[in-house]
């Protein structure tokens, strides 16, 4: 494990996950929660999780991307928080 | 009062895995929306995920993958210490894909929601259901 690299990693994955709860709009949110997972695959990579961080980035960053994009189309973009 | 602070300072995953637990937790309990919900749940999970993942790196130690596992001289000695601990590795690797299916069932829960009462906010649909 390198550590700078985690640290940075760590900070992006904080900002990533705080911006998609904070964002006034679904479709960002999902975005951005595809961002975070994306991260977070970078993460496991870098300590070493190889098939984790496979795993994360089609089922967390593809999947879960989707059918989030998936949600918002079928309901409503807008939110009051 | 150094070593705490060098114990607080190298342990810097444990404290950055409690922090995203935290924000999904307030996002579970303090939003309104039900996909911010959704989201919310989605990063506590990944945050159980890190503490797993971290408890099994090793200082100096390389992947879980055997160096010269083929060929015709397989036989030598395997060091466990040159090696990161693949057993939390492979319970998350669970946890990831039920993570992925608790979320299908939940945003088809909310589809059928907005169907019924045509908003995703919590305390509208709470007014809703009252004045029936």
């Amino acid at each position: 494990m390198i550590w700078p690299i985690d640290l940075a990693i760590l900070t992006l994955v904080v900002i990533a996950g705080i911006g998609a709860l904070m964002v006034k709009d679904l479709l960002g949110a999902a975005i951005l929660f595809g961002a975070y997972s994306f991260m977070m695959c970078l993460l496991w990579s870098i300590m070493g999780a190889v098939d984790v961080a496979f795993t994360e980035a089609s089922v967390g960053a593809g999947v879960s991307t989707v059918f989030f994009v998936a949600a918002v189309f079928r309901t409503s973009r807008r939110t009051k928080d | 009062m150094t070593d705490l602070i060098s114990t607080v300072v190298a342990k810097y995953n444990y404290w950055i895995y409690i922090t995203l637990m935290m924000i999904g937790l307030y996002a579970m309990i303090a939003k309104n929306n039900l996909v911010k919900k959704i989201v919310g749940m989605n990063i506590f999970q990944t945050a159980i995920i890190l503490f797993y993942v971290s408890i099994g790196v090793k200082k100096g130690a390389t992947i879980p993958i055997l160096e010269h596992g083929h060929g015709p001289d397989v036989h030598h000695v395997v060091h466990a210490v040159d090696y990161i601990n693949p057993l939390p590795h492979v319970l998350m690797l669970t946890a990831i894909v039920v993570g992925v299916a608790t979320l299908g069932v939940a945003l088809a829960l909310a589809i059928r929601i907005y169907n019924n009462y045509n908003t995703l906010e919590e305390n509208e649909i709470l007014t809703q259901v009252r004045e029936k």
